[in-house]
């Protein structure tokens, strides 16, 4: 029996060349587990930045030639790995550039010590915050070099996500992405507390979305029979001819599960009602880390979006197919509406760009309900904006820091009147900061109004089945309007805001954490913003009052300048010479 | 017996987590609600494996475990970290990140 059992064993066949980008991340990642083991304490760090940051730009280059040889002149198409468990098609290629692009920006972040010669991240993560170890460990300089191969493997999860042709592949991919985010969101250096809060909510609220997702996964494997997407979307037009022999409510049980499937992936991309993590895990999480989740996760988890809803929810069985489309498109004006007036009350340059990027989520799932090729080709444009310039907006907020009481660097000036007079004393990184913002703002010759209006565009032409999706856009150019003004503002306190001290080269805030150096103090509560103004009148709800740290601007090793720098330069190139992006996008998903 | 029992049975295993999770306050009682659910959804995994004939739904459950018992590590490390900082693991404390 066994022997018949072996001469029946059909190998899988795998294409390994399509694998090795992958490979090349995981393999890493794998490596720098052992360079924890083996290396010494002093050597960790060069070795762990070179790895990571070789790793991450030999995948691209492998990627390069995997997209060229796919979908060049002389192109073959479409890539199936392991019968189409995973799906290499223009679009999945296109985002697996994004990503590794935006998490290399990341890592150069990440690895920056700036002036302050300390990292972003605690030296020893798992010491009690303001405990006599954690002191020693500070004053003996460990670092957790842990953080490398961490943001490897969730790289590794992010490239396979957009990329899942089943949902259970996806799944996998989900968790291999989420669970060393929840872990490297916990491990700041300073505000340990905010940063351990962060991580934990990350936690419960990643962990049930994924429980969602995957009732859902469990429901329309029912209705099917299948886990691949094209199994469950041929089912579900099966259904539509009224096949004989299922039993009533079959569609209620896709309906379900589509909804629960979409319920976990709106969680990942941040949009409302699943949008409570963002801005606390943005704020408390450590600056280059909020970089980083901020722009992959956002591309990873919409590209596996888009696959869902125009694998899936496009083929939905006939009269299913409005019930989904009238939850997306709720879900779409709301995740708009919150993210711009929210966002617009907030004084913390991270909630700042956390709620920011919830509008943004809206804005592209406008684009995904154009339901047609051109919103894919709208979303992976914008994708690639919006990643570049977050990490590069983050680069700059991990720049400008609190000064202790003994002249000491400290932690992250995050209070949005804490930037007042920026401009003067960093006009570089405060223009770039702006430049930023108003691509942010979708302002014309900038990134995003290019990105912008290709996204409402395609959602304006819809298609002749699903109707055009021009209430949407109306809905997306009044959400622009009011960001505009958040964003600006900014520009405005950075630029226009007079400072206390007449010197100009110190700010000093009311709202400041008393903190002391690296965070010893961490245990302390950290205060609200508005406990300490209330005495003082004050003209705006941004204010520059006495008596608290003053503001400095550390210098980046280079990490953080080649960052900024590059993400400048993509904005403007893109915001101004538009075409050979554009026809880059769309060569790659033409085919896909 | 019927088979169509264990789908209610998986359904209400599922509510049930989905509840713990979003009204008990003790973060581990949390956590046990996100195994429940995610158990629960391995039970209808395999329900339908069976319903269908295909073992595509026993599979899954296997990738399931894994998957959960990673999720278990990371989690009880998050959730002692932060006991072992407050003393207390109720969600409810856990409220410095506010608008």
């Amino acid at each position: 029996m066994i022997a018949q059992a072996a001469s029946t064993f059909v190998p899988p066949e795998v294409q390994w060349f399509a694998l090795v980008p992958l490979m090349v991340v995981l393999g890493a990642g794998v490596v720098g587990v052992l360079v924890e083991s083996f290396v010494p304490a002093r050597a960790r760090r060069p070795v762990q930045t070179v790895l990571t940051l070789g790793a991450l730009v030999g995948a691209l280059a492998v990627l390069v030639v995997q997209g060229w040889q796919w979908f060049g002149p002389e192109g073959t198409g479409q890539v199936l790995v392991l019968g189409g468990s995973m799906v290499l098609d223009g679009f999945s290629v296109a985002l697996q550039g994004t990503i590794l692009l935006c998490a290399f920006l990341a890592v150069l972040v990440v690895t920056d010590r700036t002036s302050a010669r300390q990292d972003a991240f605690a030296p020893s993560a798992a010491a009690i915050p303001g405990s006599e170890y954690e002191e020693l460990a500070r004053r003996r300089g460990l670092e957790q070099t842990e953080v490398y191969p961490l943001l490897l493997f969730a790289v590794g999860g992010m490239l396979v996500f957009p990329a899942a042709g089943d949902l259970v592949t996806m799944f996998v991919a989900l968790e291999v992405l989420s669970l060393p985010l929840y872990v490297l969101a916990g491990m700041a250096r300073r505000r340990r507390l905010l940063s351990q809060e962060a991580s934990f909510k990350y936690f419960v609220l990643g962990a049930f979305a994924s429980a969602l997702f995957l009732f859902g996964t469990a429901l329309l494997y029912g209705f099917s029979g299948s886990v691949r997407l094209d199994g469950i979307a041929r089912m579900s037009l099966t259904v539509a001819q009224d096949a004989p022999g299922l039993p009533e409510g079959w569609v209620l049980l896709w309906l379900v599960g589509i909804l629960l499937v979409l319920a976990g992936l709106l969680f990942k991309v941040g949009a409302v009602p699943f949008q409570a993590w963002t801005p606390d895990v943005y704020q408390g999480a450590p600056t280059p880390i909020t970089g980083f989740m901020a722009a992959c996760t956002k591309v990873a988890a919409f590209g596996a979006l888009v696959r869902v809803v125009y694998l899936l929810v496009v083929n939905a069985p006939p009269e299913a197919f409005d019930a989904v489309k009238a939850a997306l498109w709720t879900v779409a004006v709301a995740t708009m509406l919150v993210g711009a007036v929210v966002g617009a009350t907030q004084t913390d340059v991270k909630r700042m760009l956390g709620y920011s990027s919830i509008a943004h989520a809206g804005f592209l799932l406008v684009a995904l309900l154009g339901f047609n090729a051109q919103g894919v080709r709208a979303v992976v444009l914008y994708l690639l904006v919006y990643g570049v310039s977050t990490v590069g907006a983050f680069a700059v907020v991990t720049l400008v820091r609190e000064v202790g009481p003994g002249g000491e660097v400290v932690g992250e000036a995050t209070h949005l009147g804490q930037w007042a007079g920026l401009g003067r004393r960093s006009p570089l990184l405060a223009a770039s900061f702006s430049l930023f913002l108003l691509s942010f703002a979708g302002i014309p010759l900038t990134a995003g109004f290019i990105a912008k209006f290709s996204a409402f565009e395609a959602a304006v032409r819809g298609t002749p089945y699903t109707g055009s999706a021009t209430a949407l856009v109306v809905v997306g150019v009044i959400a622009s309007a009011i960001a505009v003004f958040f964003y600006v503002r900014v520009v405005v306190i950075m630029f226009f805001s007079r400072t206390v001290e007449g010197d100009g080269s110190t700010v000093a805030v009311g709202a400041g954490s008393a903190e002391d150096a690296d965070g010893r103090g961490a245990t302390a509560e950290e205060p609200e913003p508005h406990a300490t103004q209330q005495g003082t009148p004050q003209r705006s709800s941004v204010v520059v009052a006495e008596g608290a740290p003053a503001v400095t601007v550390v210098r980046s090793e280079w990490g953080s300048l080649v960052t900024v720098a590059v993400a400048v330069v993509t904005v403007l190139l893109v915001g101004v010479f538009p075409q050979p992006v554009l026809d880059l996008v769309d060569g790659l998903t033409r085919l896909g | 017996m019927d088979l169509s029992n264990y789908l209610v049975l998986a359904s209400v295993l599922f509510t049930i987590g989905a509840a713990t999770v979003l009204l008990r306050r003790n973060a581990i009682i949390v956590f046990m609600g996100i195994e429940l659910m995610l158990n629960a959804s391995n039970l209808a995994f395999v329900t339908f494996a069976r319903m269908h004939g295909d073992l595509t739904g026993q599979v899954v459950a296997f990738f399931v475990m894994v998957v959960a018992a990673a999720e278990v590590v990371v989690g009880l490390a998050i959730i002692v970290s932060i006991f072992r900082t407050r003393g207390s693991a109720s969600v409810d404390d856990a409220n410095l990140l506010k608008s």
